[in-house]
């Protein structure tokens, strides 16, 4: 994260060099009372993390003996190592073959959808009512409908399997990815289509040489947005898999945690662990991560 | 919803693909849409479907008319969910809301110390419920924990023990994971606000509580509604952390909707009343949507539709 910290800013100034900076507020007038709240908050956002990392590396037996928050003395990876051993590699795989397996898919086919819906929807009465069910679909909670998916599931013999995660993952991811893929189509020209089919292009050849490269940054936005919610699911890999081989990472911490409860260390040895992706992805990307996260929320 | 299926056969304008004529792209659409109806538009039918029938997730399923709703809706447990449900609802908003607007519109001020602290602000959203859930559980554990390791008592209480003070953890930790994400929506909507109106009320000799009550806050408007629609939807499918923290517990004093639903379902095999729970989410749900779309003039989708 370090590298954030002084990439971040330098980022930022080149586009607004003069001091009325903000787009709504202007400069950082100096706000005694704001600033002390914003350390407040700080506080309350850091502590948890601070004390999760320092405890990850104490050993069980300090950690009941030392200051909660002093940093340990004798720092050991022990507690990594136990919960490397304790099968999380294939957790680990299990959760990015799931995350690939139905974030490539999703994205894909939502922006094929949102093409022929910006494209046709004025012609096709199907697309119009494609767009209605996907906007629709926006209020359709994973949890309400778990139990006829699980129904689903087992008659395709399916259960236990990761391809039970990744289908429903897939469907859910549709709905905002379509709605965000078909805004930023929509301020793609008119004139460049145009141009593509006098060129003679198929829909097909515009869709992947024109639209695509041109909302390549939406792509990217819808596709970390899925990825980190798809990573972090819990729910579908709860109802959807048994075995442990199955396994992806939030089930495996939950599980991990039940066994272990009193090795606080481990515990958080293993969150540290299931974050630590997240977190390099954050590092490398943190603007494009975020704009993902908000994609289709902000105003 | 039925009239959507005839349309479909349209997808036979496949063959003209090649010839990329206007008309000839619905097919693209084919693939996302039936996968969406398989396993979104159908198990929502189903659901209403399942609510009418006796399964124990296993065996075979039996038509049971109303029984399942007969007994969900005489079951005091539903009144107590909804209650929980509702709880939950409004005390995270009414701790969420003033915070992220605060801390948006002082992430907005573009500064080398606020972007920085920017950056730590929004990690929180990186970890996964059930991450969250289990540290904060080990936080706070009496015995092992947080209270414990310092000594001092205030902290040392059976924070998930006791029935509201399970709660308001509860409240605290959604809060703690979701305050970020509002604050990124709220600091967007700020910095979309024209600058010329701030400057104009400075030349007015508008102070800047002045200033955030009079300009901000109007202007804000659509984003707390959105933001507000965002949270209280979002508030009934909180599972994964009440499952992990707390399991609904002590006794049922977290028990919320989506948890009961589970619990009848999954854990006491009765699948007919889960599914009962499941319309009565969907329609809580929607309810809500329409009553704060009511409230604000448009809703979320409508605003998501804009900007960008």
């Amino acid at each position: 994260m370090a590298t954030t910290l002084t990439t971040a800013p330098g980022t930022t100034t080149p586009t607004r060099p003069t001091q009325p900076a903000g787009g709504g507020r202007r400069r950082g007038r100096f706000n005694l009372p704001a600033g002390f709240a914003g350390l407040i908050w700080l506080a309350i956002v850091v502590i948890p993390l601070y004390w999760i990392l320092i405890t990850s590396l104490k050993t069980q037996s300090n950690y009941f003996l030392s200051n909660p928050f002093a940093p340990p003395t004798e720092p050991t990876l022990d507690n990594y190592r136990m919960v490397i051993e304790a099968d999380f590699v294939r957790y680990f795989f299990n959760s990015a073959i799931v995350t690939a397996g139905a974030v490539i898919p999703a994205v894909l086919i939502s922006f094929m959808a949102a093409y022929a819906i910006v494209r046709a929807s004025n012609r096709s009465r199907f697309l119009r009512s494609v767009n209605a069910v996907f906007l629709m679909g926006l209020a359709i909670p994973l949890q309400a409908v778990i139990i006829p998916v699980y129904l689903i599931i087992i008659r395709l013999k399916m259960y236990d399997t990761l391809l039970a995660i990744i289908l429903p993952s897939i469907a859910f991811a549709i709905p905002l990815s379509v709605l965000v893929l078909s805004n930023f189509i929509r301020d793609v020209p008119r004139e460049l289509f145009e141009s593509m089919r006098m060129d003679g292009a198929t829909e097909w050849g515009t869709l992947w040489h024109l639209a695509f490269p041109l909302i390549r940054p939406a792509l990217v936005t819808v596709t970390i947005y899925n990825g980190l919610s798809i990573w972090n699911g819990f729910l579908l890999p709860l109802i959807l898999t048994q075995s442990p081989t199955q396994r992806t990472l939030p089930l495996a911490l939950w599980t991990f945690q039940g066994q272990y409860s009193i090795n606080v260390p481990a515990v958080l040895a293993s969150v540290v662990l299931t974050t630590l992706p997240i977190l390099a992805l954050y590092a490398v990307g943190r603007r494009q991560l975020l704009s993902g996260l908000t994609a289709g929320f902000s105003k | 919803m039925t009239s959507l299926a005839p349309p479909a056969p349209r997808g036979s304008t496949a063959t003209s693909a090649q010839g990329g004529r206007s008309g000839s792209v619905a097919w693209l659409a084919a693939p996302a849409f039936l996968m969406f109806v398989a396993f979104a538009i159908i198990p929502l039918i189903g659901v209403l479907v399942l609510s009418f029938t006796q399964w124990d997730g296993i065996g075979d399923i039996h038509a049971a008319g109303f029984d399942s709703w007969r007994s969900v809706l005489r079951d005091p447990g539903l009144v107590h969910a909804l209650w929980v449900t509702f709880l939950i609802m409004i005390l995270s908003w009414a701790f969420q809301t003033p915070l992220s607007l605060l801390i948006g519109v002082y992430l907005a001020t573009r500064s080398r110390y606020r972007e920085i602290l920017a950056v730590i602000y929004f990690v929180p959203l990186l970890l996964s419920s059930a991450a969250l859930a289990i540290t904060y559980k080990a936080l706070l554990d009496p015995n092992f924990g947080l209270g414990a390791g310092l000594g001092i008592p205030l902290l040392q209480q059976d924070w998930l023990g006791r029935d509201n003070l399970a709660l308001g953890v509860l409240v605290f930790v959604v809060s703690w994971q979701f305050i970020p994400f509002h604050s990124l929506i709220y600091q967007s909507a700020v910095r979309q606000i024209p600058k010329t109106m701030f400057e104009a009320s400075e030349i007015d000799g508008a102070g800047r509580l002045r200033q955030f009550f009079s300009i901000t806050l109007p202007q804000l408007k659509y984003t707390v509604i959105t933001s507000s629609t965002l949270m209280v939807v979002g508030s009934l499918t909180f599972f994964d952390l009440i499952f992990v923290l707390t399991g609904g517990g002590p006794g049922d004093a977290t028990r919320a909707l989506a948890l009961d639903m589970y619990k009848r379902g999954f854990q006491a095999s009765l699948m007919g009343p889960a599914s009962a729970i499941a319309v009565i989410l969907v329609l809580v749900g929607l309810g809500l949507a329409l009553l704060l779309r009511r409230l604000g003039g448009r809703d979320a989708t409508e605003s998501q539709m804009e900007g960008v």
